[in-house]
């Protein structure tokens, strides 16, 4: 176990405490100045700041354009595939396919098909001679929305999906034995079973957005005009671009602030399932 | 299921012998050409025709539904094996009449993909295996041993699992400056060996042993040591596959960590090779799809050879708690 300690000292505890305490200093505009003192001023000053405010609209669309679809279309896939069909597992595998593709090879396809002047969704959205998708302020956190929604489309699905498995046959056989026709078993029997599935996914989803990074870098570096300047990408253009330690530790500590709600809002969810369980 | 009742019915009490779950139209005018039928069978045959055409519903649904979900994937393919002019052409060409393997072994050596796949491989290999490693001693400790501060370095380890990686990237970015480990594999491995998640979930196998198992263990004489290799671990071979692999796509797939800890090209990796294959010009477009090809291969042999395993990794947080 004392492995384990280290690299949590080293890499978990540690850095989170530096974090605290840089977000209490100023970074000198120049390095090799001592840093100065601000107490709380610096966390009061940024997190009012008219940049703040925007990065975190951002995350805030960003993580409503991706979440809510994302379960839906899984849900729609999970539903279309649980049925015994010959061949079905074909259409599985073809569901979880996006599993395999890592953040970075779906943004790069995505960014090849969007080309401006070869990409075939160019050619299909009739934007030929325009410029890309990608760096049209209004439509660009869209297109990466929809990047990501594509990319986490296999999780979800598997995640519906054996969500699905867990609802008994017997329960939806006993409500088609009432009378209830598919829409109605959907709705009103398979939906509220799977509840614990759908708020847990969400939530999982939810911190997941909050975390997004490599497809902003790789899809519009966080541009047009900021419109895809997510919180991670912000600190790490703070840190890497405008040398602002400070800054990027108070945007790290609003990042816990908001994924801890989330995840207590998961543990709470974990308990009362835990609970009905018994 | 949830296989709608008119056929099912219809299926069990078919009086025709003809197989109901052939797709052979034929089936249906043999019926009909039947001198033998019985009286209500033109009543089964709007059935059958019915249950037909819902079968034929639910096969095109599905199959419009993979060929969204799949075009992107089949289009990468296809534009790898197309010269960079047939890309451009239009109307597209969705089918690779003559294939041109070439742009693959352009990605490989001159897009320096073979090199950085084989550093994907050695930095996931090295963390996969130390996540198994830490993490079943981890939960070995915290399932069979008694010790001071048993239950408060439990809620540590858990409480761990509260500070994404995100909101410490680039103070522990500064860590890796300061011990001289910028641009090593050491950068890129050390941080990811252990792992919260990892801890908890192997605990829970361990749990789950029979707990006689290990006092018959003690009356034997039998040390912790042998049976956590012996015993323990072979048990829980289902619960450290899917950590084994969880970990690994979580590895292989990694990208702002290692964006920020190496800049010398013999230490790239494959998810940040692409980064640099996104910018090749437009006519060398099909070595950007080759590599990207190249790239997520081994993921889709892990995902084709692995399904279950995975499944249970990727649903164990989110479905059994």
């Amino acid at each position: 176990m004392s492995p384990s300690l280290v690299v949590f000292g080293a890499f978990v505890v540690y850095p989170f405490a530096k974090n605290i305490w840089l977000g209490l200093y100023r970074t000198p505009p120049f390095p090799g100045l001592p840093k100065r003192y601000a107490a709380y001023e610096q966390y009061q000053q940024i997190l009012t700041s008219p940049e703040f405010v925007a990065s975190l609209r951002t995350t805030a669309l960003f993580l409503l354009m991706t979440v809510p679809t994302g379960l839906a279309l899984g849900l729609l896939l999970a539903v279309a595939a649980h049925q015994r069909l010959r061949g079905i597992t074909v259409y599985r595998t073809i569901f979880s396919s996006t599993v395999a593709t890592s953040i970075a090879v779906a943004a790069v396809i995505f960014f090849t098909l969007l080309n401006p002047q070869v990409g075939l969704l160019t050619y299909w959205l009739g934007r030929e001679g325009q410029p890309s998708v990608l760096d049209d302020p209004q439509w660009a956190l869209v297109a990466v929305a929809g990047v990501t929604v594509w990319q986490n489309l296999g999780l979800s699905f598997i995640l519906m999906s054996a969500g699905l498995q867990a609802v008994p046959d017997d329960l939806l056989e006993a409500a088609e034995v009432d009378g209830a026709g598919p829409w109605s078993r959907l709705w009103n029997v398979t939906l509220p079973m799977l509840s614990p599935t759908l708020f847990f996914s969400a939530v999982v989803g939810g911190i997941l957005s909050l975390q997004a990074f490599g497809q902003i870098d790789l899809l519009t570096g966080g541009g047009p005009l900021k419109k895809t300047n997510v919180l991670v990408y912000a600190m790490y253009d703070a840190v890497f671009r405008q040398n602002n330690e400070g800054k990027a530790a108070v945007l790290s500590i609003a990042l816990f602030g908001l994924t801890l709600v989330l995840t207590l809002i998961q543990i709470r969810l974990l308990e009362r399932r835990v609970s009905y369980e018994r | 299921m949830s296989g709608d009742p008119v056929g099912a019915d219809a299926e069990s009490s078919d009086p025709s012998g003809v197989d109901a779950s052939s797709a052979d139209p034929a089936g249906v005018d043999a019926v009909r050409a039947d001198p033998g039928a019985r009286p209500e069978a033109p009543r089964r045959n709007r059935h059958r025709a019915r249950r037909r055409l819902l079968l034929a519903g639910r096969y095109l649904l599905l199959t419009a539904l993979a060929l969204v979900i799949g075009f992107p994937i089949y289009i990468t393919v296809v534009n790898s094996l197309l010269q960079p002019e047939q890309i451009a052409s239009r109307p597209p060409t969705l089918f690779p009449t003559d294939p041109d393997w070439s742009s693959y072994s352009t990605a490989w050596n001159q897009g320096n993909l073979g090199r950085y796949l084989l550093n994907s491989f050695v930095v996931t290999t090295v963390i996969v295996v130390g996540q198994v490693v830490t993490s079943v001693l981890a939960a070995y400790a915290f399932a069979f041993l008694e010790f001071p501060f048993r239950r408060a370095l439990f809620v540590f380890f858990l409480a761990t699992m509260m500070v994404p990686f995100e909101v410490t990237f680039f103070t522990n970015q500064a860590t890796i400056v300061e011990l001289g480990w910028y641009d090593t594999y050491l950068a890129l491995t050390v941080p990811f060996l252990a792992t919260g998640f990892g801890a908890f979930l192997i605990r829970q196998s361990f749990l789950a042993l029979p707990p006689q198992l290990r006092d018959a263990a003690e009356l034997d004489g039998v040390g912790h040591w042998r049976f956590l290799t012996r015993v323990a671990v072979p048990l829980a071979r289902p619960g450290i596959a899917a950590l084994a692999l969880f970990s690994f796509f979580g590895a292989f797939n990694q990208y702002l960590w290692p964006l920020i800890v190496t800049r010398d090209e013999r230490l790239r990796t494959v998810q940040i090779g692409l980064r640099f294959l996104r910018n090749t010009q437009v006519d060398q477009i099909n070595v950007t799809f080759a590599g990207t090809v190249l790239a997520a291969l081994p993921l889709f042999v892990l995902l084709i050879l692995f399904q279950k395993q995975l499944v249970r990794g990727l649903t164990a947080g989110a479905v059994k708690g």
